[in-house]
């Protein structure tokens, strides 16, 4: 730590949103998951755009690393400062600036919560909505769609990144730049097209390539009423013809399965949560329908069925986000959690379920298995999740080892890493195409020639 | 447990045929029926083994007290003849599995049992236990397990009964008050019928509760309100014990109003069919249904079974008619909160 850094910092942001005391530094050096800790040397709350622009300068000039942080619950170790420098903790920058009713978008600043947008909406426009992922509500709405999350509309309408809708960045240089129909026009409707679409230069990159300060994302309408129906079947070979069958209706929110052999009621048997909305009762009942209907084969060779979700049971899947997750990751006590969750085929559900299956029983573990249809079953995430005890080494090293066995899995089925943590991208270095490498390195290399953001993160030099 | 003890010569002689003329589901009229009984009887296959819904209404039509839903029950499970598909058929077999996460209170010989209905934990309380409570069981060890005739397994029924009845005995209970027909059911028809003995005395609750509104008959608060009555399944193993929730309801001041599914006719709630997977007969059964209720006036529908109340409930409540179970219904003419 150089105090002359801590005052430049201070003299930027003011005193009380400087810190480099210890046992706050502490915090920031580590996430729920399970990559090993390194603290920072300061960590930084900004007020405004400028206040970020002058903090980039400042780590340019200086050489030291910074690393934007939205809650800290990516649970890879994608914020975690490993080669210490400024942690850039966003949460100040929280102020939802505009929302465009007809146009169904929302400009939020880069470190706005999607609790926050989440219950704004709620109260002022009741009738829009935006893809909630089931992470904590302090989650940040910026940092989401830079890790490429999916959220309660992803099945309908892509990744969450896929519903950028324009961005504001500070460079690694500390320009800034807009991204999308906002660079030429006063509306934020369009993150691309008909330009060209540069917002692939940020979504994906950790942080590594910028710092998004004000965002726009699309918003959905909002139905009146919410429901679901959970098919259930022991017969993981079926899972995607059932999938194929329900998105074909076109009558589906989100599609979500999980799978876990505790509590017994769940133990060998994939639960597809197949989630539907309506302004009226007869809406949601025509859809309820066709969605029956679309499985009855499956119902009728006995292979799958709609279990009775009992009324009490449905504020818990219906929750957003859904906090059933959250109480998984601490099954173990010591909330230790961590998944790794690769985008891959639906097909590949039988193969990921086993690998699943085998690693638990090799290392001991309990875990669960969850997934998420994105885009009409183009893909899904499959989230190979392990409870641990984080006070308890061992399983806390078997946990890793199993993770390790997971990347490799990844890999040979065809996956790409969802949020991976730092081995896992340099594994996707190893086998990305050498085109697409160059290419990367090109803007890597241009955009961030001192490597100060986010560093050992896209490693590509 | 033993051989289900089901009299063939009684259905030779029988000249009736009430067992599936009278069923809602099966509609075989007369000597065909007659027929098809006789067929599962031997051992031979029969229609009604595919398309009987598991409503239990048999048991009761029956009148020589022969048993042709457990019959049924048997033969499907012998024959191979699933009901419901297999990954729901685990789910609920997973779901009354033993885990040691039961819960007893400060046990006495009389002892409520709570069978496996998370509800009553919050349902049972005030005036109307004190003489008993805390004095209850709850939990998959002592769930009676009758629930699998619906799902066509009777051998999970006989394999976990006796384990059950054995719970009870252990902890030195001597006299089980049943809060859900099917406990009631199970130690006084299922278990006879399979020749099983049971080692304490079993009671309905509606015979208990009938005895305590007797004792506090200073208490009672007259409801004045008009009430339908949603007749269970299990309601059919002990039919005598139905015709008590009359009594009751006279003794609080509660009208029981006429409705076409009523006592014998009751209709079943249509969930267990939707498990089946038949969902259009499902939502027919519960759309007749809750027509009947609306129709008939009343301002509140009673439940005796908690998975009724479960199923129609909430769409009771948009319909205007308040769903409540007949325990919170006593518990609210003693002038208790619930
Ligand atoms: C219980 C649980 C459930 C979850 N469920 C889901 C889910 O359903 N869907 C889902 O998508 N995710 C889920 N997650 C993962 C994760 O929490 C979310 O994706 C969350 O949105 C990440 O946001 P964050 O603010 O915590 O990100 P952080 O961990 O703080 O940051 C993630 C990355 O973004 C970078 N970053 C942060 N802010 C900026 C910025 N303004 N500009 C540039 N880079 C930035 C960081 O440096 C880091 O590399 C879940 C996590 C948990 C713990
Ligand atoms: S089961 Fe009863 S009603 Fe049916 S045929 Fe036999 S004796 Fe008659
Ligand atoms: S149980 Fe019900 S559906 Fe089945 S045969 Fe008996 S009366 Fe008919």
């Amino acid at each position: 730590m150089k105090e002359s850094i801590k005052s430049a910092l201070i003299e930027i942001a003011g005193e009380e949103y400087v810190s480099t005391f210890e046992e706050e530094l502490y915090f920031y050096g580590r996430d729920p998951g399970l990559s090993f800790p390194s603290n920072p040397h300061y960590v930084v709350l900004p007020e405004n755009t400028e206040e970020i622009q002058q903090i980039v300068r400042l780590a340019n000039k200086e050489g030291i690393p910074i690393v934007p942080l939205g809650a800290g619950l990516s649970l890879t170790g994608l914020a975690i400062p490993r080669r210490g420098g400024i942690v850039i903790d966003m949460k100040r920058m929280d102020r939802i600036l505009e929302v465009n009713e007809k146009a169904r978008f929302v400009i939020v600043e880069g470190g706005t919560s999607q609790g926050k947008l989440q219950a704004y909406l709620e109260k002022h426009y009741p009738r829009l909505r935006h893809s909630i992922p089931d992470a904590p509500p302090t989650a940040t709405i910026a940092a989401n769609v830079v890790i490429h999350g999916q959220g309660r509309l992803s099945q309908q309408y892509g990744f969450n990144s896929d519903l950028v809708a324009g961005m504001e960045v500070v460079l690694p240089s500390g320009e800034i730049c807009k991204v999308g129909s906002c660079a030429v026009s006063p509306y934020w409707f369009s993150k691309g097209p008909p330009l060209p679409d540069i917002s692939g230069l940020f979504l994906g990159w950790f942080g590594t390539t910028g710092i998004i300060t004000k965002l726009a994302i699309k918003l959905y309408p909002r139905k009146k009423m919410r429901d679901l129906e959970i098919f259930v079947t022991d017969n993981e070979n079926l899972i995607s013809d059932i999938i194929y069958e329900v998105t074909h209706t076109e009558m589906v929110e989100d599609i979500t399965i999980f799978a876990q052999p505790w509590p017994l009621f769940f133990k060998d048997n994939s639960h597809i949560c197949i989630y539907f909305t309506g302004d009226t009762e007869e809406e949601l009942e025509f859809k309820r329908r066709v969605i029956w209907k679309a499985l009855e084969k499956f119902i009728e060779s006995k292979e799958g069925g709609f279990m009775w979700v009992q009324p009490s049971m449905k504020p818990t899947f219906l929750d957003m986000p859904q906090r059933s997750v959250a109480r998984f990751a601490d099954v173990k006590r010591g909330g230790g959690f961590e998944y790794s969750g690769p985008i891959l085929l639906v097909e590949k559900y039988p193969e990921c379920m086993r690998k699943l299956r085998e690693l638990s029983t090799k290392y001991n573990l309990a875990y669960s298995a969850m997934a998420r249809i994105i885009d009409t079953a183009h893909c899904m995430m499959f989230a190979f999740a392990f409870a641990f005890n984080r006070a308890d080494e061992d399983m806390v090293e078997r946990a890793r080892r199993a993770m390790a066995e997971v990347s490799k899995f990844i890999i040979e089925v065809g996956g790409v890493f969802w949020k991976p943590t730092v081995e896992e991208q340099k594994l996707t270095i190893e086998h990305i195409d050498s085109g697409t490498l160059k290419l990367l390195k090109m803007i890597k290399n241009h955009l961030d020639p001192n490597n100060i953001m986010n560093p050992s993160n896209w490693e590509l030099r | 447990m033993g051989e289900l003890r089901f009299n063939e010569n009684l259905c030779l002689n029988c000249t009736t045929f009430d067992c599936l003329k009278k069923c809602k589901f099966v509609k075989l009229n007369g000597a065909k029926g007659n027929l098809e009984m006789l067929k599962i009887a031997r051992g031979e296959d029969s229609t009604v083994l595919r398309t009987c819904i598991t409503c239990y209404a048999c048991e009761e039509y029956c009148e020589k007290g022969n048993h042709p839903f457990y019959l049924i029950s048997e033969k499907r499970e012998e024959k191979g003849i699933d009901i419901v598909p297999r990954p729901i058929l685990k789910q609920w077999i997973n779901l009354g599995e033993p885990v040691g996460r039961y819960k007893v209170g400060e046990l006495r010989e009389k002892t409520l049992s709570f069978g496996f209905v998370p509800e009553f934990l919050q349902w049972v309380k005030g005036k109307l236990f004190e003489d008993v409570m805390p004095s209850y069981v709850f939990g998959q060890e002592f769930f009676c397990n009758v629930a699998y005739l619906h799902f066509g397994r009777t051998s999970v029924i006989k394999q976990r009964l006796p384990i059950v009845m054995d719970n009870f005995s252990k902890l030195g209970i001597k006299e089980v008050i049943c809060l859900h027909d099917e406990c009631y059911g199970a130690f006084t028809s299922l278990a006879p019928a399979f020749g099983i003995e049971v080692p304490f005395k079993p009671i309905h609750y509606y015979e208990y509760i009938l005895k305590r509104l007797e004792q506090l008959k200073d208490k009672i608060r007259p409801l004045n309100i008009k009430v339908a009555y949603q007749r269970p399944c299990s309601s059919r193993l002990s039919p005598p014990m139905h015709y008590l929730a009359r009594e009751i309801f006279t003794s609080i001041g509660v009208e029981l109003v006429d409705r076409v599914y009523q006592d014998e006719n009751a209709l079943c709630c249509g969930e267990v069919v939707r498990l089946q997977g038949l969902y259009d007969l499902a939502e027919e059964l519960q759309r007749e249904n809750i027509e009947d209720i609306v129709k008939s006036g009343a301002e509140y529908c009673v439940f005796n079974c908690p998975y009724c109340y479960a199923a129609l409930g909430h769409k009771l409540i948009k319909k205007g008619v308040k769903p409540i179970h007949i325990i919170e219904l006593c518990r609210m003419a003693l002038g208790e909160e619930v």
